[in-house]
C-alpha cells in the first residue's frame, strides 16, 4: 500500500493513513448506529416511536468536531503541498516533452533519453512541455502529478529516495493511446548516471 | 391558480391518468401541461437514457475484464466513455429527480395545482427531448462518435474529428431545459405554498430542490456559453482556449468547472430531499433536526459554488488559489456531514419498518459517506496531487452520483410510484433485488479506490497487470448490478401493467401532502387547496402517546 520512493511520499502516506483512520472511524460509527438502531428499533420490537426535534448540544458537537478534524488534514494537505511547489535552486534541470503518446527527456549538456535516468538523492526538477493537447506528468511512486500543456511552462520536482525503475505515466486523457503513454524513470547511483550522462555508460546493462 | 376548476365530467373527478383533455392518446400526453403528466413523460424518457448510460458503462467494465484487447478498440472505448458520461451526466443524474419527482411531487407537496410555469415546463421536455436527440445523432452520424471525455478538454476537443461539435450543442440544449426548469421550481415555491404553510413547514424535498434551482438558474448559463464558445473555436478558430492560437487552455478549464462543480451538487442536493422525506415516515417519527438539514441545504448550494478549482489541483494555479479552494472545499464538507449526522439521529427510538424506500436510504447514507468522506480526501492538496485524474477519483465520484444520487432515484421510486399509478410492485421482489443492487454497486467500484491509489489512471482503455484484480472483481461487480437493476425495472413494469391496484391514500403513513390526496392523484391534486397547521414529519400520535404515559405514571 505504501511503496514510495521520494522525498514527498513519506508525507502524503501519512498524512493519507491519517484520513484513512478517520474516515473508516466515522463510517463504522455511522453504519453501526445504523444497522443497531434498525435491529433495536424495528417495527416489531418497538411498535411505539419516540419524538426528538433535535438537540442544539448535538448540532455544534458534530460540526465543530468534523470542522476541526478538516482543518487539520487541510493544513497538513497545505503543508505537504508547499513543499512541492517550493523549487530547490540547486537543482538540476531536466526538459520533459510530451506529445501523443510518449514522453520525452532532454539533458542540459543535449542528450536526449526515452526513459528518466535521474540520480538518487538529488533534487531534479522538470520542465514540462507538451507538443500537442494536455498531458500530465505522472510518477506514482514519487507521489508527484503535473498537467502539461502546450505554450505554457509547468514545472515539478522531486528527491528520488530509492535506486531502481518506476513508471511515468499520463494522467490527462489526450485520446487514441493514451493508456500506452508509459515510460520509465530509472533512479542511478551518482557515479552510474554521469557515466550514462557522458555515454561512457552501457545503457543496456540497467534494463 | 386558486380560481375554483370546473371538471369536464359527471360528477366525478378522475385521476390524472384517466382525464380527457383537449387532446387523446399520445397527444393528450405530449401535449400536457400538467406537471404530472410531465413528470411521467420525463420519468419515461430520463430512465430510457439511464439504461442507454449504463449499457455503455456495462460494455466497458467487460472491455477493462482482462488487460489488452477484449471486445473494442481504443477509439470505440473513448467515444463509449465519453458517451456514457454525457449520457448519465445531462440527461440522467442532473435532470432526474428534479424533472421527474420535482414534477410530479413539488406541487402537491407544498400544496398547488400545478408548478407556476405549466406552458415553460412542458418546453422543458422538449428542450431535453432535442437534447437527447443531439446526443443520438453524435453517436450516429458520419464523423465517430464524440472522444473528448465528457469534460471537452481543450485543445484535444478541437483537435479531434469526431461530432464534437453535436454533443456540446446536445449538453447546450439541455442547459437551457435545466435553466426553465430551475426557474419555474424558484417561482413555485415562492408563490404557491399553501396557505399556512412558511418555510420552515416546508417539506425537505422542497427545500433541497429550491436550492437546486438556484444553482441551476446561477450556473447553468455559464456552461451554455463555455460549450458555445467551444463551437465557435472549432469552427472558426478564434484563438480563445487553444494555445496554438494563443488562447488560454486553463481558463476553459475554470469556466468548465464553474458550472461543473456546482453541477454535481445540482445531482446530490435532491436526492438529499429524498431522504430527509423518507427516513421519517419508515421511522414513524419527527425528523431529527429540520432547520439544521433545511438550511445545509442552502450551505451546500453556496459553498458548493465556489470550490469548483479543486479539479484543477494539478493544473498549475497560484498557490493563493490552490489554498482558498482546497480550504472551500474541506468547509463544503461539513454541511453533508451534518445532514448524515441528523439522518441518523432519526432512527434514534424509531418504529423502523425496513421497506424498499428505506433499504435504498440506508444503502445511500452509507454510500453517500463512502463517498463524501473519499471526497474529503480529495480536497487536502498533498494527497489530491496522488489520486487525481486516477481511478480513486472514479469511485469516488460514482459512490456520490450513483451510489447517492441513483439509490437515492431507486427509492424515490419504490417509495413514489405506488402514488403515482395506483399500482404496487411486489416488495419481496424489491428486497431482494435491492441486494443483488447494493453488493452489485460496492463490488464494482470499490476496488477502484484501491488500484486509484496504487497509481491506475483513469480513463485508460489498458492497464498494466498488476491491476488485474481490481478490474476483474469490478466488471464481476457490474454484472450483479446489472441483473439487479433489471429485475427492478422489471418489477416495476409488471406491477404497472398487473400489479395489486391500491385506492389507499396513504400507503406508508406518511405526513406530507401528497398522502392526503387520491391514489393515483386526480388531474387538479387538490379539489380544495389545503391550509397547513403543522411543520411535515409531526407524527403527533407520538406525543399524546408520551402524555398520556407521563399521565399515567
Amino acid at each position: 500500500m505504501f511503496n514510495g520512493a521520494s522525498n514527498f511520499s513519506h508525507d502524503v502516506d501519512s498524512l493519507f493513513l491519517f484520513t484513512l483512520i478517520v474516515s473508516v472511524f466515522f463510517l463504522v460509527l455511522i453504519t453501526g448506529l445504523m444497522i443497531y438502531f434498525v435491529i433495536k428499533y424495528n417495527r416489531k420490537r418497538n411498535p411505539k416511536a419516540t419524538n426528538f426535534h433535535g438537540s442544539t448540544k448535538l448540532e455544534i458537537t458534530w460540526t465543530l468536531i468534523p470542522t476541526i478534524l478538516v482543518l487539520i488534514m487541510f493544513w497538513w494537505g497545505w503543508k505537504g503541498y508547499s513543499k512541492m511547489s517550493d523549487i530547490p535552486e540547486n537543482a538540476m534541470t531536466i526538459d520533459v516533452t510530451a506529445q501523443m503518446w510518449s514522453w520525452s527527456f532532454k539533458y542540459a549538456n543535449g542528450k536526449v533519453s526515452d526513459s528518466l535516468y535521474v540520480p538518487v538523492d538529488k533534487p531534479i526538477v522538470l520542465n514540462l512541455q507538451s507538443m500537442d493537447v494536455v498531458h500530465a506528468f505522472y510518477i506514482p511512486a514519487f507521489r508527484i502529478k503535473k498537467d502539461v500543456f502546450p505554450k505554457q511552462n509547468r514545472v515539478v520536482w522531486f528527491e528520488a529516495d530509492e535506486i531502481g525503475d518506476y513508471d511515468i505515466a499520463c494522467a490527462e486523457y489526450c485520446g487514441l493511446n493514451h493508456s500506452y503513454m508509459y515510460n520509465k524513470i530509472k533512479v542511478v547511483s551518482e557515479d552510474d548516471f554521469s557515466n550514462w550522462l557522458y555515454g561512457s555508460f552501457d545503457t543496456e546493462t540497467t534494463k | 391558480m386558486n380560481e375554483t376548476i370546473t371538471v369536464p365530467t359527471n360528477g366525478k373527478h378522475p385521476s390524472y391518468l384517466e382525464y380527457k383533455g383537449k387532446y387523446k392518446g399520445f397527444l393528450g400526453w405530449v401535449l400536457s401541461t400538467d406537471h404530472k403528466r410531465i413528470g411521467i413523460l420525463y420519468l419515461v424518457s430520463i430512465l430510457s437514457f439511464f439504461l442507454v448510460g449504463a449499457t455503455f458503462g456495462f460494455l466497458l467494465r467487460l472491455e477493462l475484464i482482462a488487460p489488452g484487447r477484449t471486445i473494442m478498440d481504443p477509439q470505440t472505448y473513448n467515444s463509449f466513455f465519453t458517451l456514457h458520461g454525457v449520457i448519465m451526466v445531462f440527461l440522467f443524474v442532473i435532470p432526474a429527480i428534479p424533472a421527474i419527482f420535482g414534477n410530479f411531487f413539488l406541487p402537491i407537496l407544498i400544496g398547488a395545482r400545478d408548478v407556476s410555469f405549466p406552458r415553460l415546463n412542458l418546453l422543458s421536455w422538449y428542450l431535453y427531448i432535442i437534447g437527447g436527440l443531439l446526443a443520438i445523432i453524435s453517436i450516429i452520424a458520419p464523423g465517430g462518435a464524440a472522444d473528448t471525455g465528457w469534460t471537452f478538454y481543450i485543445p484535444y476537443s478541437v483537435r479531434t474529428g469526431t461530432n464534437v461539435i453535436y454533443a456540446l450543442f446536445a449538453a447546450f440544449v439541455l442547459g437551457f431545459s435545466s435553466i426553465l426548469t430551475g426557474i419555474n421550481f424558484v417561482t413555485t415555491v415562492h408563490r404557491l405554498r399553501a396557505p399556512g404553510m412558511t418555510w420552515f413547514k416546508t417539506p425537505l424535498s422542497v427545500w433541497s430542490i429550491y436550492s437546486t434551482a438556484w444553482v441551476q438558474v446561477l450556473v447553468t448559463p455559464i456552461i451554455g456559453i463555455t460549450l458555445l464558445l467551444v463551437v465557435i473555436e472549432r469552427t472558426f478558430s478564434v484563438g480563445l482556449f487553444d494555445p496554438a492560437l494563443g488562447g488560454d487552455p486553463v481558463l476553459f478549464q475554470h469556466l468548465f468547472w464553474i458550472y461543473s462543480h456546482p453541477a454535481v451538487y445540482i445531482m446530490i442536493l435532491p436526492a438529499m430531499g429524498i431522504v430527509s422525506e423518507i427516513i421519517p415516515v419508515f421511522a414513524r417519527r419527527t425528523i431529527f433536526g429540520y432547520k439544521f438539514i433545511a438550511l445545509s441545504s442552502v450551505a451546500i448550494a453556496f459553498f458548493g459554488s465556489l470550490v469548483w478549482a479543486h479539479h484543477m489541483f494539478t493544473a498549475g494555479m497560484s498557490n493563493t488559489g490552490q489554498f482558498i479552494f482546497s480550504l472551500l472545499t474541506m468547509i463544503v464538507s461539513i454541511p453533508s456531514a451534518i445532514k448524515v449526522f441528523n439522518w441518523t439521529a432519526t432512527l434514534y427510538k424509531g418504529s423502523i419498518e425496513l421497506a424498499p424506500p428505506l433499504l435504498y436510504v440506508l444503502a445511500f447514507i452509507f454510500q453517500f459517506a463512502i463517498g463524501g468522506l473519499t471526497g474529503v480526501m480529495l480536497g487536502i492538496l498533498s494527497i489530491d496531487i496522488m489520486v487525481h485524474d486516477t481511478s480513486f477519483v472514479v469511485a469516488h465520484f460514482h459512490y456520490v452520483m450513483f451510489g447517492g444520487t441513483g439509490f437515492g432515484i431507486f427509492a424515490a421510486l419504490h417509495y413514489w410510484l405506488p402514488k403515482m399509478f395506483g399500482r404496487m410492485y411486489n416488495i419481496k421482489v424489491a428486497k431482494s433485488t435491492f441486494w443483488l443492487v447494493f453488493v452489485g454497486f460496492n463490488l464494482l467500484y470499490f476496488p477502484m479506490f484501491i488500484m486509484g491509489w496504487l497509481g491506475m489512471p483513469r480513463r485508460y482503455y489498458d492497464y498494466l497487470p498488476e491491476f488485474h484484480i481490481y478490474h476483474l472483481l469490478s466488471t464481476i461487480g457490474s454484472w450483479i448490478l446489472i441483473l439487479g437493476i433489471l429485475i427492478m425495472f422489471t418489477n416495476f413494469i409488471v406491477a404497472l401493467i398487473r400489479g395489486k391496484k391500491i385506492t389507499e391514500k396513504n400507503i406508508w403513513g406518511g405526513e406530507t401532502l401528497e398522502w392526503t390526496i387520491d391514489t393515483p392523484p386526480i388531474h387538479e391534486n387538490f379539489l380544495e387547496i389545503p391550509t397547513v397547521h403543522e411543520a411535515p414529519y409531526e407524527y403527533k400520535q407520538n406525543e399524546t402517546d408520551i402524555r398520556q404515559f407521563q399521565e399515567v405514571k
